[in-house]
């Protein structure tokens, strides 16, 4: 299992492993927005939570279809499959591999993006928290997404199709914490709402993952 | 150990492809399964190695006795060969890659970026990760698609080896695998009928 997750980080990080595709586009979005809705500190700082994470998910959608379709395109899912390693515990090392090359990187880069949007000095650690309680939520679904589309042509419309209505919960709570935060409010409630979903997801999804999985490598 | 397949139905998009398939492998030997394109030989050895249920019949070994090979080599084109192989050995928690490498005449080209291989050499090192797996049973969809003669030779000489040391193997061809001992089993004779025109859900297989 360790040596699965030592090659994905690895295929990751070499040349074409799209490692760095989320972060850009996080920043492309982060830097753009000022030029679309003025440059009002004031309204920036305010929208700023709500920002930072639709662009973080948003960052994390597109890098999903990439999980399961180039093991799937070259054989590797079918010998994987056959391999010692079960199938639960193999979507969640996929899952634990899209999070540390796409879900970290957004996490540690954010306070820098979130200078970019001007987030009131009290907003960054609620904000950093919030992304750091909820990214593991969206790697869990996006890994069953793309378990559920694998073997699908161009199946990435019907993947982000798919995923986004289970990305909302996710989002309203991330996002609610870290505007929360940022305003000095308590935000205890959504915290505990956040940390139950990407718990409950992390514990039952793969589960869900690896059905489908099979189901789909017959 | 002993592989007993009997009876066994296999299915391709919900429509039956081959009845009553009956054979037994014992330690030590090797069946070549033979037959037409579209007979259903890879369908046979997905439902053999285990990715896919048999729509009846049985299977004598667990899923766990069986290394599965198919067209596609599940080779990274951006790791090297040594990496390749050794994921697999991690994977299958066996410990030497050398002997696998030495076996497919691989040595020379360990550091080697897999996608700067030729296809001949990257079909040597998707049969290489047999060797590497350590399991019993060796199920081979088409092994020597792309190998020239001498690498075919060295792949009959790996599979002897196996063979020799107890092994199995099964595998689906229609070129001559150099492995004359080898039984044959034709597939022809294992042909599903077709579903009855008037059954209401075959109309729409």
């Amino acid at each position: 299992m360790i040596a699965l997750l030592t090659r994905d980080l690895r295929l990751a990080v070499r040349a074409g492993g799209g490692f760095g595709l989320g972060l850009a586009f996080f920043l492309i979005v982060v830097t753009l927005v000022p030029f679309s809705v003025g440059p009002e500190n004031a309204l920036l700082s305010e929208i700023a939570p709500g920002i930072l994470w639709l662009g973080a998910l948003l960052a994390c959608l597109l890098s999903l279809d990439r999980i399961f379709a180039l093991d799937w395109e070259d054989g590797s899912l079918d010998l994987l499959a056959t391999s010692p390693v079960p199938m639960e515990a193999l979507v969640s090392i996929k899952a634990l591999a899209h999070w540390l090359t796409t879900g970290l990187p957004l996490i540690v880069a954010t306070p820098v993006f979130a200078l970019l949007l001007s987030l009131p000095q009290a907003g960054y650690v609620p904000l950093v928290l919030s992304l750091f309680l909820g990214t593991p939520a969206l790697s869990v679904i996006g890994t069953f997404g793309a378990a559920l589309t694998v073997g699908i042509k161009r199946g990435g419309l019907l993947l982000s199709l798919l995923v986004l209505p289970l990305y909302v919960p996710t989002l309203i709570f991330g996002a609610e914490m870290a505007r929360r935060g940022a305003l000095g409010l308590d935000m205890k409630t959504a915290m505990m709402m956040q940390a139950g979903i990407s718990f409950g997801v992390i514990a039952l999804l793969p589960f869900a993952s690896a059905a489908v999985l099979r189901v789909n490598l017959r | 150990m002993e592989l007993s397949v009997q009876d066994l139905s296999v299915t391709r998009g919900g429509v039956p492809v081959l009845e009553g398939v009956t054979f037994c492998i014992a330690s030590g030997e090797a069946l070549i399964l033979r037959g037409p394109n579209g007979i259903g030989k890879t369908t046979l050895l997905r439902t053999v190695a285990g990715l896919q249920p048999p729509l009846r019949g049985h299977i004598g070994l667990e899923r766990e006795a069986m290394a599965y090979a198919a067209h596609a080599d599940g080779i990274k084109s951006t790791l090297s060969v040594r990496e390749n192989l050794g994921f697999w050995a991690d994977v299958f928690a066996t410990g030497d890659i050398a002997p696998a490498l030495e076996a497919f005449h691989l040595t020379a080209l360990a550091d080697r970026v897999a996608g700067g291989l030729s296809a001949g050499q990257k079909r040597r090192l998707g049969l290489a990760r047999m060797v590497v797996t350590g399991r019993p049973v060796w199920v081979l969809d088409e092994p020597t698609v792309s190998l020239d003669t001498e690498a075919v030779a060295l792949f009959a000489q790996a599979v002897r080896a196996h063979l020799a040391g107890g092994g199995l193997a099964l595998m689906a061809t229609h070129i001559d695998l150099g492995l004359s001992e080898a039984r044959v089993l034709e597939m022809g004779t294992f042909k599903a009928k077709a579903p009855d025109p008037d059954d209401f859900d075959g109309a729409f297989l």
